[in-house]
């Protein structure tokens, strides 16, 4: 937080000087006279934390920001500076072990970065220095320096391309480990630089640098003498990032541009925000309450203390004499040290070691995950990932999932399915028999070619041809990799098209294919040519002239490309909401019947336009767009400005529909999460009605649900002003779908709760910004309010026709709605990311889209199916664990010290330790973590397929149940019980000290051990009753963990300790186990105390886990109450059969 | 953590970085090994009436026998206890605890007559019981010196600084240093049996036994070995300020003198609470015919050295017999006769409630 702080504090002096500037092998420039070489950083990745001279203190400094360790270190002075009950060594030893287990551990992760630093950074790489070519260490490179790459190397640091050994002044490049795209980009050589880079003599101008990858505006003079200098604008297509290779070049100079920590991979990899789990806030809560235990606690003693010994002779007793030093002590000042004396005596209360068990069970937990084989997916060869720990548990708490619709929902694995050209439908005659089915109303079936005119046919697949940013994958001569490429690869069933195609969607590639099964076939782009062979064999040469890029907001992309004969085209192709307006409105009737039709099927559709540009328009948008590519800012808007106004007024030539099928499973998990009561909003980019027919397919809305929809189309109904429309609207959806709905019943299952009306929410990008920015004049909150009450009252809500950043403002205002619901995002996306980064818990899916969502989330799973395991079973697991942990540890810490608490009121508020230093310090070390960490890493209170089964059962533990108020106060309430009983227990017994059957007497210290036996024993067999789950390990931690505390006592006392100064505990154990008294109260406490808790469990209904455990159980014995399971309802019966075959 | 920076992916190296729970198994198929699949077998015990009553009702029926052999062995023991503070006027040791004076040279001395109702049959242990003396008092508790009390002679001569202000005195070291040994309880108790006719016979006390053996043989240790002559050894120290004579004149028998001198040991182990008692003497029984102590008069003589009346304390004689479980003590009796009928009763009600409606209750763990 404060680096991140400081880093903002110190960026922002960097930002203000917005541009730097840079000499091409730091020759000076002829414009200006004095050549300062400019100070960039060196080419040296710093990734580790820390050198060994600054370890120590830096690695300290780290660790006490916590505030926890913070806490116990102040603990820890002020028993070394205050005289105090227990000495410094026992909170002192726990916080040592602590700090140096946790600097042990970020020491050598430091090892291992220091290792892959030097690695990168000695990298031999050449640089030419005076045309000579030198070899030099990576780190060596300057900002300015010419360096050469040959293929399948990685470049050493963002570069500008310069030369390329290519003919076509292009190099491949693959970023697949930066962003996980495997497959190869073209980059391009700065146009018009000198073939002989010696004499070259130019400066680059760019923005400073900046952590987005596919973002660089930059510009470069070029002197050359007698000459104006020439100007070449720089783009992301220039750049060269570091860490991506190059491929199928033999090698390219560039001039290193950005180095080091600057380079753009380095800035992407400056942490995310930390996510904080909700039993983390809980944890925090608590430990407020202890806080407030311990200094009332302390408190209390404090000022029983001085009403104590304002009595007569209770303060200084002639056998108890203070010291000098007491004596002159200022009593305020004496008042105040017995406070903090008191606090160190019940510090115990927040041990240091809950972090260290709650961190270890994290880290160790998500293991698990990892672990998971189910979770594999041989299709990527790779299984889940598991980026942070820290978020185990709020896999369990799941209230509301935001979905992705393609890539997550659906497969991402385009098929082409049919087009329409001027209002004919064409159907795809190679397609699957799957579609024989399909029924066509409105068009000729597979008489395809013949009804639209065959110039436009022609027309339209030319533009499926040329409107594209595909690569035809060259087949090299290590031709062998070819199916290492991911699913992009050509369908390779047909010989003849064996042909890959390489591109950022793969909505495209369909299309090319599609194309190719019309005979039109996209050869590849050479020297800025676009080669397609047509119907007729022949072939065909376009020069391409402009990319304008897709981009999510304008949702179209256009190519303008000029023909042999020299016409300039201009082909665009995009969603039909952004087509539409742009072309003219008489052809957008016959085809938009068609896209309506597709888009109900679930099939994704695209609308083609194009244009022809006379010669003096062409002329005009080929100056602008120059224009806006050389601009240095707001070069974005200025493009964006300039791709707008070319793409105007085209004519419509036809439609396409591809088919993206669904994800395997899709429908049964979605099916299940909604069962376990989470709510599941689907929001997209796609169209409504795609969306919708996707939603309906995976079981998100069904035959029954009633769709109130809050769309563009349905706010234009009314005819009136869309805003008043809208409330209109919402006013009545909230009438229906809040205050006539009956009261929401917690618990009441989808499923057999079919008396309810069930209402889905339909809303489109443009009325949710209408919702979120409604105009000044109306009162913002409130469409917003009702807006989210509608939705939180319906099953399913379907955003569709979102922008990236309107899907995390989805979340956030869900996130922070009333009750802050635990949000949950799954997308495999950039445009997933915001939301990923958004929700409380981000999943990346591994699919097609590359690896950003992957990288930008906290676990990363193969496959949508994966969700449902990971939420149901693993969150479950998750949570129950770590909130019985915590309740424990507060627990058992508890009734550790409460007795000693008590004690004080015997011991004439003296700070008299009941226990021995040793035992202090061992209790939650050793005596009693272990069976909790085993416990917390290995319990299942109910079996993983049971979960898996019984979706219900996740809301068993919705909204934090184990750990509210209730839980904790019983928690609670149990610790003191047994406290209490422990000390009076055996402050009864010690009524008459003498209790061995000599005769002899016990003293204090015999009292603390019996006190502390029966604590140890309670509190660990207190676990192995909550223990639904016992593996061997436990069986061997918990049993493990009494014998050893029965060990180390008898060993503690059974030798004089030369470096103690006090033999307090010699052979005091081994007494108390001569004193059958001991033994006999010892069981009777243990017993007594476990008593309620063994009660609760009888009395309490059997339910839930136990009940379906039971009647398992009882239908696996094969019993004879077949009768009554009859008239279980039939849902009930299935469940239970079905958990019955598991296992 | 996990979000940790790790140089070795993002540079494309495919070596595996230690992030946790991270990239290490990209491109490997987990094990299948039954920890990591969280399949470990496991015994699934589930807690329901049908377990948990017969355990009702079995701790029900060990825990009322013992409870009932508990209070009735506590009950058998005998225990006569006289307060001998002397607070009263009519007390005979009123005198003595008035004019209390540490240096006086005179021992007050002050006879208390009792009489027992019943006889005493087997060992009698004799304690003396002192209520609001603060033997726990973390200042007192610590106020010693283990090392020095082991016979380490460097502790000897220089006691460690947790004995302040019973440290030092005129310069010397104190042996043995420390609050607990200075306020070492110094009143000397006899007993005497006045017999029917008149004769009044001194009860031999036992003054050995009274220390736990541990304690006597290797936790204190006289200084200089077992046979050298205290005397000597402790001469470069002086005697605790409140002790009318050193260390080394405590007893007669070099095996009870010095550090290793029971009464001193007694006292050496604090006390849990502030009323308690400690073991005095022991009287031993004589033969199987003659109780120890028969019933009849007795006396008690005490040599009044210890003052109470300053913080309101009292002190008392008691004579017990002992029994397996210790000393005279209701409390565990009951407290087993209480729980093992609470469970028993438990066991009813649950009986009744599993009766009543548990069919459905019946089955007990999984195996699994």
């Amino acid at each position: 937080m404060l680096r991140r702080r400081l880093n903002q504090l110190f960026g922002g002096d960097e930002k203000r000087v917005d541009s730097r500037t840079i000499y091409v092998g730091h020759h000076p420039c002829p414009a200006t006279e004095a050549f300062i070489p400019p100070k960039f950083c060196d080419n040296r990745i710093v990734s580790s934390k820390y050198t060994i001279w600054n370890f120590l203190p830096k690695n300290l400094f780290e660790q006490f920001r916590r505030i926890a360790n913070f806490y116990f270190l102040i603990i820890f002075l002020v028993q070394v500076i205050v005289d105090t009950p227990t000495s410094p060594v026992t909170s002192g030893l726990p916080l040592f072990f602590v700090i140096t287990v946790t600097a042990i551990k970020q020491g050598y992760e430091d090892w291992l970065r220091h290792k892959a630093d030097n690695e990168v950074n000695k990298y031999p790489v050449i640089v030419l220095e005076d045309g000579r070519s030198i070899r030099k260490e990576s780190e060596k490179i300057k900002v300015g320096d010419i360096v050469e790459v040959v293929e399948d190397e990685t470049f050493p640091c963002d570069l500008i391309l310069l030369q390329s050994s290519r003919d076509d002044d292009t190099c491949f490049v693959t970023t697949a480990s930066l962003d996980g795209e495997s497959n190869h980009k073209t980059h391009y050589t700065v146009p018009d630089t000198e073939k002989d880079l010696q004499s070259l003599n130019a400066t680059i101008e760019c923005e400073q640098p900046q952590p987005d990858l596919y973002k660089f505006v930059g510009r470069m003079h070029i002197y050359k003498t007698e000459q104006e200098p020439a100007v070449r604008s720089l783009g992301p297509e220039n750049l060269l990032l570091k860490g991506a290779t190059l491929k199928n070049t033999k090698k390219i100079y560039g001039v290193a541009l950005y180095t080091g920590m600057e380079t753009k991979m380095a800035l992407n990899y400056q942490g995310k925000s930390q996510k904080r789990s909700a039993v983390e806030k809980s944890i925090n809560a608590f430990l407020l309450v202890y806080l407030c235990i311990l200094i009332s606690k302390a408190v209390v003693c404090t000022t029983l203390k001085y009403v104590w010994q304002s009595q007569d002779g209770q303060d200084e007793p002639w056998y108890n004499q203070k010291t000098q030093k007491e004596k002159e002590t200022y009593v305020y000042l004496k008042m105040f040290t017995d406070f903090l004396s008191f606090m160190v005596l019940f510090n115990f209360i927040i041990p240091v070691s809950m972090y260290v068990t709650v961190e270890m069970q994290k880290f160790l937990g998500s293991f698990f995950i990892t672990w998971d084989k189910d979770f594999f997916d041989p299709e990527i060869q790779e299984g889940a990932l598991v980026n942070t720990s820290d978020l185990n548990e709020e896999l369990g708490q799941v209230e509301y999932v935001f979905t992705d619709k393609t890539g997550t929902l659906t497969q991402n694995n385009m098929e082409f399915i049919e087009c329409c050209i001027d209002g004919f439908q064409y159907k795809n005659t190679d397609s699957m028999s799957e579609l024989d089915g399909f029924c066509v109303t409105d068009g000729p079936v597979n008489k395809l070619q013949q009804k639209a005119g065959r110039d436009k046919e022609e027309l339209f697949l030319r533009a499926l041809c040329l409107c594209h940013t595909v690569q035809v994958k060259e087949a090299g001569p290590d031709e062998i990799d070819s199916d290492q490429v991911d699913g992009q690869l050509g369908d390779l069933s047909r010989p003849d098209e064996q042909r890959g195609f390489i591109a950022s969607s793969p909505d495209e590639v369909a299309l090319v294919k599609g194309a190719m099964q019309h005979g039109f076939t996209f050869l590849g782009l050479e020297n800025k040519a676009m080669k397609i062979r047509n119907r007729q064999n022949d072939l065909e040469v376009y020069d391409l002239l402009h990319v304008l890029n897709f981009d999510p907001v304008r949702r179209r992309m256009s190519v303008i490309v000029r023909t042999k004969s020299g016409e300039t085209l201009l082909f665009c192709k995009g969603a039909d909401s952004s087509i539409f307006p742009r072309v003219r409105p008489d052809e957008v009737d016959r085809i938009r019947m068609h896209v309506e039709r597709n888009a109900t099927e679930g099939y994704r559709t695209l609308c083609v336009a194009y244009k022809q540009l006379s010669p003096e328009e062409y002329a005009v948008a080929d100056a602008g767009l120059r224009d806006a590519r050389l601009a240095l800012q707001d070069r974005e808007e200025k493009l964006m400005a300039v791709y707008n106004q070319v793409e105007t007024s085209m004519s419509l030539i036809g439609a396409t529909a591809v088919e993206d099928r669904l994800q395997e499973e899709a429908a049964e998990t979605m099916e299940a999460l909604q069962g376990a009561g989470m709510k599941v909003w689907v929001l997209t980019g796609d169209k409504m009605e795609t969306a919708k027919s996707t939603c309906y397919a995976c079981r998100l809305f069904q035959r029954g649900t009633e769709l109130l929809e809050l769309t563009v189309r349905t706010l234009e109904d009314g005819g009136r002003k869309r805003e008043e429309r809208l409330l209109e609207l919402l006013v009545d959806y909230h009438k229906k779908a809040v205050q006539d709905a009956p009261p929401v019943k917690v618990g009441v299952t989808r499923s057999w709760s079919t008396a309810t009306q069930e209402y889905g929410f339909i809303i489109d990008g443009a009325t949710l910004s209408l919702v979120m920015n409604p105009s000044p004049d109306a009162n913002p909150s409130r469409y917003k309010s009702l807006f989210l009450q509608i939705c939180q009252n319906c099953t399913a809500v379907l955003c569709c026709r979102m922008a990236p950043l309107q899907k995390a403002q989805i979340v956030k205002m869900v996130k922070n709605s009333k009750g802050s619901p635990i949000t949950l995002s799954i997308g495999d996306g950039a445009n997933d990311v915001s939301m990923i980064l958004e929700a409380h818990v981000g999943i990346g899916i591994k699919g097609k889209e590359g690896r950003q969502a992957v990288r930008n989330s906290d676990y990363a799973i193969p496959k949508l199916k994966h969700l449902k395991k990971l939420l149901l079973a693993h969150g479950h697991l998750y949570y129950v664990r770590i909130a019985h942990l915590v309740q424990y540890f507060f627990y058992k810490n508890l009734c550790f010290i409460l007795p000693q608490f008590l004690y004080q009121f015997f011991c004439g508020y003296s700070q008299q330790p009941l226990y021995d230093a040793a035992y202090l310090t061992m209790y939650n070390i050793c005596f009693t973590s272990m069976p909790i960490l085993a416990y917390s890493l290995l319990e299942q209170h109910i079996a993983i397929e049971i979960l898996l089964d019984n979706a219900t059962l996740y809301r068993e533990i919705a909204k934090n149940a184990m750990l509210k108020w209730g839980p904790f106060l019983y928690w609670t309430v149990l610790g003191i019980f047994q406290g209490l009983l422990f000390f009076f227990g055996v402050r009864y017994l010690f009524s008459n000290p003498a209790l061995q059957d000599n005769g002899q007497v016990f003293g204090n210290w015999s009292y603390g051990t019996i006190v502390f036996t029966v604590l140890v024993f309670t509190v660990t067999l207190k676990l192995a009753l909550d223990t639904r789950h016992w593996t061997w390990i436990n069986h061997f931690v918990i049993w493990g963990s009494l014998a050893f505390y029965v060990f180390f006592s008898f060993f503690w006392g059974g030798i004089i300790w030369p470096f103690l100064k006090q033999q307090r505990l010699y052979f005091v154990f081994a007494n108390m186990l001569s004193s059958v008294s001991a033994w006999l109260v010892i069981i009777l406490l243990i017993l007594l105390s476990l008593l309620p808790d063994i009660l609760l469990v009888v009395f309490r209904k059997p339910r839930g886990p136990h009940a379906r455990q039971k009647k398992k159980c009882q239908s696996s014995a094969g019993d004879r109450q077949s009768s009554r399971s009859s008239i279980r309802p039939l849902l009930m019966r299935t469940f239970s059969d079905e958990s019955n075959t598991v296992i | 953590m996990a979000s940790s920076y790790s140089a070795k992916e993002e540079d494309g190296h495919r070596a595996g970085a230690p992030g946790p729970g991270g990239n290490a198994n990209r491109g490997k198929k987990p094990d299948n090994t039954a920890f990591k699949q969280q399949r470990l077998p496991a015994w699934q015990p589930i807690l329901t009436a049908g377990t948990v009553l017969p355990a009702f009702f079995i701790i029900g029926l060990i825990f009322i026998p013992i409870g009932i052999g508990l209070f009735v062995t506590s009950n058998n023991i005998k225990e006569f206890e006289i307060d001998y503070t002397g607070t009263d006027l009519s007390s005979p040791c009123f005198n003595c605890s008035q004019s209390y004076n540490w240096n006086s040279s005179m021992p007050c001395r002050c006879t208390l007559p009792f009489s027992l109702e019943q006889p005493f049959e087997s060992n009698v242990f004799m304690y003396y019981g002192l209520s609001n003396f603060y033997q726990n008092h973390r200042r007192y508790v610590k106020s010693r010196d283990d090392s020095q009390l082991n016979g380490d002679l460097s502790s000897l001569k220089d006691p460690s600084k947790e004995c302040e202000p019973y440290r030092t005195n005129e310069n010397k070291p104190i042996a043995p240093c420390g609050a607990i040994a200075n306020s070492m309880f110094n009143d000397t108790l006899e007993l005497f049996y006045l017999d029917p006719n008149g004769t009044r016979t001194q009860i031999p006390l036992m003054k050995k036994g009274i220390a736990w053996w541990t304690d006597k043989h290797v936790k204190f240790r006289n200084p200089g070995g077992s046979n050298a002559n205290l005397t000597a050894v402790f001469q470069v120290t002086t005697k605790p300020v409140n002790w009318r004579k050193p260390v080394y004149e405590l007893d007669s028998d070099p095996e009870n003198n010095g550090f290793i001198n029971e009464d001193f040991i007694v006292w050496m182990r604090t006390a849990a609470l502030p009323t308690f008692r400690k073991l005095y003497r022991i009287i031993q029984k004589k033969n199987n015919m003659t109780p120890t102590l028969p019933r009849g008069n007795y006396t008690l003589e005490v040599t009044y050295n210890y003052p109470v009346r300053s913080f309101e304390g009292r002190k008392r004689v008691i004579l017990s017999t002992i029994s397996w479980m210790g000393g005279k003590n209701p409390f565990l009796g009951i407290a087993y006769i209480t729980v093992g009928s609470v469970c028993f009763f438990l066991g009813v009600v649950l009986l009744f409630i599993h009766h009543k409606y548990g069919n459905r209750n019946n089955s007990s763990d999984i195996p699994n």
